[in-house]
């Protein structure tokens, strides 16, 4: 599956942002980060402050902060504010003149989406960035080995809690 | 897959837990005593007694001397107010000795003090002295609240995929009036 770019960024920024909720980070910081404009990023944080995950704080030393709840905001929660994510199974019986075999697929879909809803919908911020610290922790341990091994070529340590996204992502 | 389970909050389980809360807490086997207290909860949170469901349970899990088998109550001043219940199996479904979680259930009044994550943690301290390094679940896909609870606690989806269908009549059913044999 594959989430819009905004959708992603959106969930970098928050994410980046619950992980600090007392810091202020700037769009531009962001959006370095990722590789974006700062003009693309806006439209993200406008929607993520119209909606009251962040607060935009204006001046020096402002930026963007985090005022949402982590344990209770889900993966969900951040994903529909930018797409639509799956229909909901009441709208694909609705639908007239289906073959069985647009039947047999929405089926088949439906499970998928179900799946995916329930995976999305489950996993909070609280429970992501645990995940990420301790995907952290498996890259430390992977760092100490890969230290001791002079003769591999060493990748250069990021500094960021959270990585810059990469393209593991595949389409259905 | 029994999952006759709870509604505790979603990571307000360990994170908001309140001072002390859990320092009070005894997790232990349960007693056959225990058991109205525990059926009590269940029935708050389900709204349905099952009286012989839980004589059955207790049969099985709380007074079995069979190793990997857990039935562990939590004890906050005395008082049950959550259980947690699984077992070690091996091979089921073609997977190496595991532990399964098959109830976890705390009091409404009771949750939000960490006692979800204490029973979870009991009962994978269980299944480690059995020698598994592996603790699965299994509950329904809507059941949001629960899911992010097993979710906070670090649990994953598992290579194992739940499928289902409708038997429908027993053929040649309705061809004889619909009479059972």
């Amino acid at each position: 599956m594959r989430l819009q770019k905004n959708t992603s960024l959106a969930l970098y920024s928050v994410l980046e942002f619950a992980s600090d909720p007392a810091r202020h980070i700037s769009a531009a910081e962001i959006a370095a980060k990722y590789g974006v404009s700062s003009h693309h990023l806006a439209k993200v944080l406008a929607e993520l402050t119209r909606t009251g995950v962040v607060k935009s704080v204006r001046g020096a030393g402002g930026g963007y902060r985090f005022t949402g709840n982590a344990r209770r905001l889900t993966l969900m929660d951040i994903i529909q504010m930018f797409e639509e994510f799956a229909r909901p199974a009441a709208e694909r019986g609705a639908r007239n003149g289906l073959t069985p075999v647009d039947r047999a697929l929405d089926a088949v879909l439906s499970e998928i989406d179900e799946n995916t809803n329930a995976t999305f919908g489950s996993i909070t911020l609280a429970t992501m960035l645990r995940l990420i610290e301790r995907q952290q922790g498996g890259q430390v341990a992977a760092k100490v080995r890969h230290d001791r091994e002079p003769s591999v070529a060493k990748a250069p340590a990021s500094r960021s809690a959270i990585r810059k996204p990469s393209s593991r992502r595949k389409s259905r | 897959m029994t999952q006759a389970l709870t509604k505790e909050r979603p990571g307000g389980v360990r994170a908001e837990a309140s001072p002390g809360a859990g320092d009070a807490l005894v997790i232990r086997p349960v007693r056959r005593g225990d058991l109205d207290l525990v059926i009590a909860i269940d029935a708050t949170v389900t709204g349905l007694e099952k009286r012989k469901y839980w004589a059955s349970v207790y049969r099985r899990y709380g007074a079995s001397d069979r190793s990997g088998q857990q039935f562990l109550v939590a004890l906050a001043q005395g008082h049950v107010v959550g259980f947690v219940i699984g077992e070690v199996r091996d091979w089921e479904f073609g997977s190496p000795p595991c532990g399964w979680v098959f109830a976890i259930d705390v009091h409404p009044q009771a949750r939000l003090g960490g006692i979800g994550t204490r029973l979870l943690e009991a009962i994978s301290a269980g299944f480690r002295r059995a020698g598994v390094r592996k603790v699965r679940t299994m509950l329904a896909r809507d059941n949001a609240l629960i899911l992010s609870f097993f979710r906070s606690q670090g649990m994953m989806a598992g290579p194992l995929i739940s499928l289902e269908m409708d038997l429908g009549a027993e053929p040649g059913h309705a061809a004889r009036g619909g009479r059972p044999r």
